[in-house]
């Protein structure tokens, strides 16, 4: 009896340290209306596909959010990890009867929930990202991160040595294909002997999965890794086996301070406050955005001394001419993968052409 | 490809391996005690949360392995409670306890994802042993974890076939009633052993979090323990043979991406079948009625011992 006591109290011990160990305190999403508040605030909803913690992706846009709770009089109410399916439409459909009056929902796979929630409230106005279905209550918003890939590219050319440059790949799709052709482009800009090898992870987010996909690519001869992926594994992996790398989404320093050049990054919060003030003054209208580094929606993130004075020069110029609009970066000639010509001399690829990018350009090592 | 890729590649495998060797030995250590225990995967994922939380909270990677090992042992004991005390069905309580470590170690560990471990386990290699040609990289390049997961392989070898704990524990797998009549206490060995079970799957849970990742992410095990379980029976219950297997499986978890890099297309979803497959293989060798290899596991294995029945 006495032996079955201890480990009773044994067992009681551990359950309790265990259950103590996952109760840090957790911030409160958004602080309920206070009873005294005169005006009533618009309410605005955020729906993710990762958690707000992830340092990519979903954290890009949770600053966003952060940014329109600061700057306009709002309350703001996120929903994270939502998968992609028959979930996202019950989450948004809350949201709407929570009275979110404007309602972003921040992924891909969420076009299509989008569209049914969006009949059945047609008082709420929904924005969503990176998709191409719009409704009269319904837009769509992007960025042009392929621009700041392309300077990304610039950094990375410059800094090889080894000539190969490693990229870690999400999924097949046009966007990450768009972003690999862009970040070819940058490169070969500057380096016209290097070659970028891409590795598909089939996901977008396993820091695992992703660290070992660049390890894969560092043994393969790589010195640089690029990633279109949603945490900071490849970084970690680069900074490893003291190679360099370019992060994504936001400013990834702190994860590799040692391999970090620069960051294609997203700027969210500027748009969102134009949305949500354009709604408020009744003047919003469903539309298909898809903002460039002019408008800011998109950026490099700051160039670390890692990257060359050189690189550094080359990239501010490349940068300016980009946003006063006299370089595009999707210009002929632009040959593909066989040495065939797309895109002829002086010819620029269309918003619908670049939307649909199933090929990759010239100095490209892998298969779609 | 040279002789450097052939032991970068080595030493990739064996990492790969390593979680799945450490949830395969403690589920070796608990069927042989006659428990089968279907909850290895909760238990990792549970070690690993309970790992990383711990290594964050005092930035000490050791204390987050010793936290891993009592999380995963006491999910084990959860397990041991239900199959060996209360006697229910051990497929339907380890199932369970699967579902249950999912949810849970996801529960815990939600505040912890996208922080950073500061001081995760970091490679050191072995002086003299490192700078040995071929073997130095493959074998004596890497974190602490792994090489405490090349010894456990002989100790634990060594325990259960030349030390009378560990005969005594063959002993109750086999047969409980005849162990029981020998006077060995056979609660006692079945509950240490599913303990040990799951204190293992939590170092493997943990080696995941701790130096693999090193982070913490839903799910992240990702069916490794799944893995394990198959491994298990793949090893016919020998420690020795689960190293082999471990980076069999574990080889062939880092390949897809090598293999992309090489420009060679297989499609990842086929590489991930092969463990599972293989399994399937050596269930169907191992039970046809030719097979001159005894490949069955212990005698007593999920049958549930009532002593009032001897």
């Amino acid at each position: 009896m006495k032996k079955r006591t201890v480990i009773v109290l044994i067992a009681l011990v551990l359950v309790m340290a265990l259950a103590v160990s996952g109760c840090t305190p957790k911030e409160q999403p958004a602080a309920n209306g206070q009873d005294g508040a005169k005006e009533e605030k618009i309410k605005v909803g955020f729906i993710y596909v990762g958690p707000v913690g992830d340092a990519g992706w979903t954290y890009a846009h949770d600053a966003g959010r952060r940014y329109l709770e600061e700057h306009l009089n709002v309350e703001t109410t996120y929903i994270e990890s939502v998968p992609e399916g028959a979930d996202a439409e019950r989450v948004l459909t809350q949201l709407a009867e929570e009275g979110n009056k404007i309602i972003f929902a921040t992924s891909f796979g969420y076009m299509d929930p989008v569209i049914n929630v969006a009949k059945k409230y047609p008082d709420v106005i929904f924005m969503h990202c990176s998709g191409y279905k719009t409704a009269d209550n319904v837009g769509t918003y992007f960025g042009r991160i392929y621009q700041p890939r392309y300077l990304s590219g610039i950094a990375a050319g410059y800094k090889t040595k080894s000539n190969t440059i490693g990229y870690v790949a999400a999924f097949p799709i046009p966007e990450v294909i768009r972003g690999i052709n862009a970040f070819t482009l940058g490169v070969r800009s500057v380096n016209p002997d290097a070659k970028v090898k891409v590795v598909w992870t089939n996901t977008w987010y396993d820091p695992a999965a992703e660290k070992d996909a660049a390890i894969s690519l560092l043994e393969a001869g790589a010195d640089v890794i690029a990633q279109h992926q949603d945490t900071p594994g490849p970084q970690q992996a680069a900074q490893e086996k003291g190679a360099f790398s370019v992060g994504y989404n936001t400013d990834m320093k702190q994860f590799a301070p040692q391999a970090y050049l620069t960051a294609p990054v997203w700027n969210w919060g500027p748009y969102y406050v134009e949305v949500v003030k354009s709604v408020m003054e009744g003047t919003w209208k469903s539309e298909q955005y898809w903002g460039g580094m002019a408008d800011n929606i998109v950026d490099l993130a700051p160039l670390t001394e890692l990257v060359d004075e050189e690189a550094k020069k080359a990239i501010e110029e490349k940068k300016q001419e980009i946003i006063n609009g006299t370089f595009k970066v999707f210009r002929g000639p632009i040959k593909d993968q066989k040495g065939e010509l797309k895109v002829k001399e002086g010819e620029e690829m269309t918003d619908a052409e670049m939307l649909q990018f199933d090929w990759f350009v010239e100095g490209v090592e892998g298969t779609i | 490809m040279n002789s450097s890729a052939i032991t970068v590649i080595l030493s990739a495998t064996i990492i790969a391996g390593t979680p799945i060797l450490f949830a395969a030995l403690g589920e070796i250590l608990t069927e042989r005690a006659g428990v089968l225990n279907l909850g290895v995967e909760g238990m990792m994922l549970v070690g690993a949360v309970a790992g990383f939380s711990t290594a964050v909270l005092t930035g000490s990677p050791w204390l987050g392995l010793i936290s891993a090992m009592l999380a995963g042992g006491t999910m084990a004991l959860i397990h041991g409670f239900l199959a060996i005390s209360l006697r229910s069905s051990q497929v339907v309580s380890g199932l369970a306890l699967t579902i249950f470590g999912t949810g849970l170690s996801g529960f815990l560990g939600k505040r912890y994802i996208g922080v950073s471990l500061k001081a995760p386990f970091v490679k050191i290699g072995i002086p003299l042993l490192k700078d040995l040609p071929f073997l130095g990289p493959v074998f004596f390049r890497h974190d602490a974890m792994v090489y405490i997961s090349f010894l456990l392989v002989p100790v634990i070898w060594y325990y259960i076939n030349r030390t009378r704990p560990g005969l005594n524990l063959k002993a109750v797998g086999e047969n409980p009633s005849a162990a029981d009549a020998a006077g060995i206490n056979v609660f006692r060995t079945q509950y240490l052993h599913v303990f040990l079970g799951g204190a293992l799957a939590g170092l493997g849970g943990a080696y995941l979090s701790l130096a693999y990742a090193p982070s913490w992410l839903e799910n992240m095990t990702a069916g490794r323990g799944w893995i394990a379980v198959a491994l298990v029976i793949f090893a016919a219950w020998d420690p020795l043979k689960a190293l082999l297997g471990s980076y069999i499986f574990g080889g062939l978890d880092i390949l897809g991406f090598r293999l992309q890099v090489l420009g060679v297309m297989v499609p990842s979803f086929f590489l991930k079948m092969l463990p599972y497959l293989f399994t399937v293989l050596v269930l169907v060798i191992s039970t046809s009625r030719r097979s001159k290899y005894v490949w069955s596991g212990p005698g007593s294995l999920t049958k549930p011992y009532y002593r009032e029945d001897r």
